[in-house]
């Protein structure tokens, strides 16, 4: 068993940076997710694994500096919350263009604008569907626990390595503040310049002569050669969609209803699964951890056996969209709740469940 | 011409200058009397000339220079608008070793990069700035920039730019020689062979002060002619640069080991 500490979920995924061997660290402070940037800066990780921690000047340099790091082969992440990552998405759409791995974590809070500091769950569209500029996606993992903070930065860089293309662990203020015990992995060693130049042969590394030289852009001025370039990130898109789809399921044996979460709210619909049972409501949980791709198929899979579904979120109903594609209308699907940094509590939650599927 | 002659003439002893093998092969994109292409060729002849062209990674801009990795054989990535200060600190933090530069226009740097410019300047990242300062948007075709001059005109500034409504142009290389950050601040240009060799050695000695880790950037600014933006032909445009454009930025060195000159 690996070491375990009680840490916040902003403390362990710094901790967990520094653990999965990541070589750069740039951000700007914002609540709730500060505390990232603080524990970096006390655990001097410098000292004890050369990554480099860096405070920006804003979070459209902060994502920039990823962005340039990036392309060096070597790896990289920011975190922030979001209003500071609607401000990085210029870079983030970069990032995705140039096919270039990074790890960014969004802590969100309630919005639109400076909205509030309580969390919230209402970046789901600005996740998944894109945000930045162009056709794009990012790979997008929910955390429901302080552990999944911990372990999504291992997976994190390994997903964003494999497809060349930047990832974003979608958290919540909830997550981010809370304490939990956590197992920490085991250190991976940063990756030396060797390695580096083996293994991404596409990197900024300083042209050697016996190589093409690498230019990482964007940029291609002649549509046909542009549109290539589109239809072959579409392609890695779909073969990411074949191959990453993550979920769990609880609960989910000889059940008449369905909860949809992810993230603090999945947590909360774990204690309104005991609740309803208590009123003899027969309700599981279908929890995506892939945001993108989206367990679709999962979702389908299991609509013989149940009369409705609800979709938990703290938002006006992002999520619920996607179970609705999902579900092609064959069984009511609604949407439960609240917004502007108010968390739902379990009992609401099955109150929701009550007025919306099984008595609508 | 028989190339039986050509051959003759083409001989090791008769070569008094030949392109430097860290300019790629490829026709530059810039109208012809620009000075974007010259400055391309003394900072890839600097690197050539150094030995470093296998450890330098460059950073290209948004703006005319958007190409400018098309044209200089080595690494490049190229930088949303305004961002290649921060890509530049992102890279040099992680490759240390390496020599990191940023090439960007004035659009880039002054405007819409501002920000990334003074605070990459002001963190003293050991990386080399090279400046093209030609006062005006030149890529979108000619619109006014930050460093457009009062009353001059431009596609945005059609009667001349009012700087009661336009506001003032900004001489950020005034500014970033005011940081403590910089380490060798210089402003020249490249329209005759002695500017050229002055530029040239103003870059040399920002790779140098990146090669010995003096601690700060090194940040060299050339004032260039746009001859198509201004519509003028490129020895009037020259002529214009000199006239106008010198007395409001003029050439010379403003801070040289740390220190500002006096």
């Amino acid at each position: 068993m690996g070491e375990l500490k009680l840490m916040k979920g902003n403390e362990a995924v710094a901790e967990a940076a520094i653990r999965a061997g990541a070589d750069g660290y740039f951000g700007y402070p914002i609540t709730p997710q500060s505390e990232v940037i603080e524990y970096l800066m006390v655990e001097k990780p410098y000292e004890r694994t050369g990554m480099v921690v860096l405070q920006a000047e804003s979070e459209i340099a902060a994502i920039n500096m990823v962005y340039g790091a990036a392309g060096t082969g070597k790896k990289a992440m920011t975190s922030s919350s979001s209003p500071g990552i609607s401000l990085k998405m210029e870079g983030i759409s970069y990032l995705a263009g140039t096919e270039l791995p990074c790890v960014i974590l969004n802590v969100v809070r309630g919005g639109p604008g400076l909205g509030t500091i309580q969390p919230s769950q209402a970046d789901y569209f600005q996740a998944t569907k894109g945000g930045g500029h162009g056709d794009y996606r990012m790979i997008v993992l929910a955390p429901a626990s302080v552990q999944e903070m911990s372990d999504f930065v291992k997976l994190g860089f390994e997903l964003a390595f494999k497809y060349r293309n930047p990832l974003m662990i979608l958290s919540d203020g909830v997550i981010g503040q809370m304490m939990e015990k956590v197992e920490l992995f085991d250190p991976i060693p940063r990756w030396t310049d060797e390695e580096i130049i083996e293994m991404s042969p596409w990197a900024t590394t300083g042209r050697t002569m016996n190589r093409e030289r690498n230019i990482l852009t964007s940029l291609d001025l002649d549509p046909s050669r542009q549109e290539k370039h589109n239809e072959k990130l579409v392609a890695k898109y779909k073969k990411i969609s074949e191959n990453e789809i993550r979920f769990e399921k609880i609960n989910c044996e000889d059940i008449d209803y369905l909860f949809v979460a992810y993230g603090s709210s999945s947590r909360i619909c774990q204690k309104s699964i005991q609740l309803a049972k208590e009123k003899g409501i027969k309700v599981g949980l279908l929890r995506p951890i892939t945001l993108y791709p989206y367990p679709t198929k999962a979702i389908q899979d299991m609509l013989g056996d149940i009369k409705g579904i609800l979709c938990v979120e703290m938002s006006a109903g992002q999520m619920v969209e996607d179970v609705r594609l999902a579900v092609e209308g064959k069984v009511p699907v609604e949407h439960y709740g609240r917004m502007g940094g108010i968390v739902h509590s379990p009992q609401e939650v099955v109150e929701a469940l009550e007025q919306k599927i099984i008595g609508g | 011409m028989s190339e039986d002659i050509l051959k003759e003439i083409i001989q090791p002893e008769n070569i008094v200058y030949q392109k430097t093998k860290m300019m790629t092969d490829k026709v530059l994109s810039y109208c012809p009397g620009c000075g974007h292409g010259t400055a391309h060729r003394i900072i890839m002849e600097v690197v050539d000339e150094m030995g470093i062209g296998e450890d330098t990674i460059g950073i290209a801009p948004v703006g005319c220079s958007v190409l400018a990795y098309e044209f200089m054989n080595i690494d490049m990535q190229q930088a949303a608008h305004g961002r290649a200060p921060a890509l530049a600190t992102g890279i040099k933090r992680l490759w240390p070793d390496k020599f990191v530069f940023t090439y960007q226009g004035d659009g880039d740097l002054a405007a819409i990069g501002t920000a990334e410019t003074i605070h990459a300047c002001n963190r003293g990242e050991n990386i080399c700035i090279f400046f093209i300062n030609n006062g005006i948007y030149g890529m979108t075709g000619g619109q006014m920039a930050p460093t457009t001059l009062p009353n001059m005109k431009s596609s945005t500034s059609p009667y001349g730019r009012d700087v009661k409504t336009m506001g003032n142009p900004l001489k950020m290389t005034d500014i970033v020689a005011q940081l403590p950050g910089t380490y060798f601040v210089s402003r020249h240009s490249v329209h005759t062979p002695r500017n050229v060799r002055k530029t040239k050695k103003a870059v040399r000695k920002a790779f140098e002060n990146q090669r010995d880790n003096k601690g700060g950037v090194s940040f060299v600014e050339i004032v260039s002619n746009c001859n198509s933006g201004w519509k003028m032909t490129p020895v009037k445009s020259n002529e214009w640069m000199v006239e106008n454009m010198f007395p409001f930025y003029p050439l010379g060195d403003m801070k040289i080991d740390g220190e500002l000159v006096k």
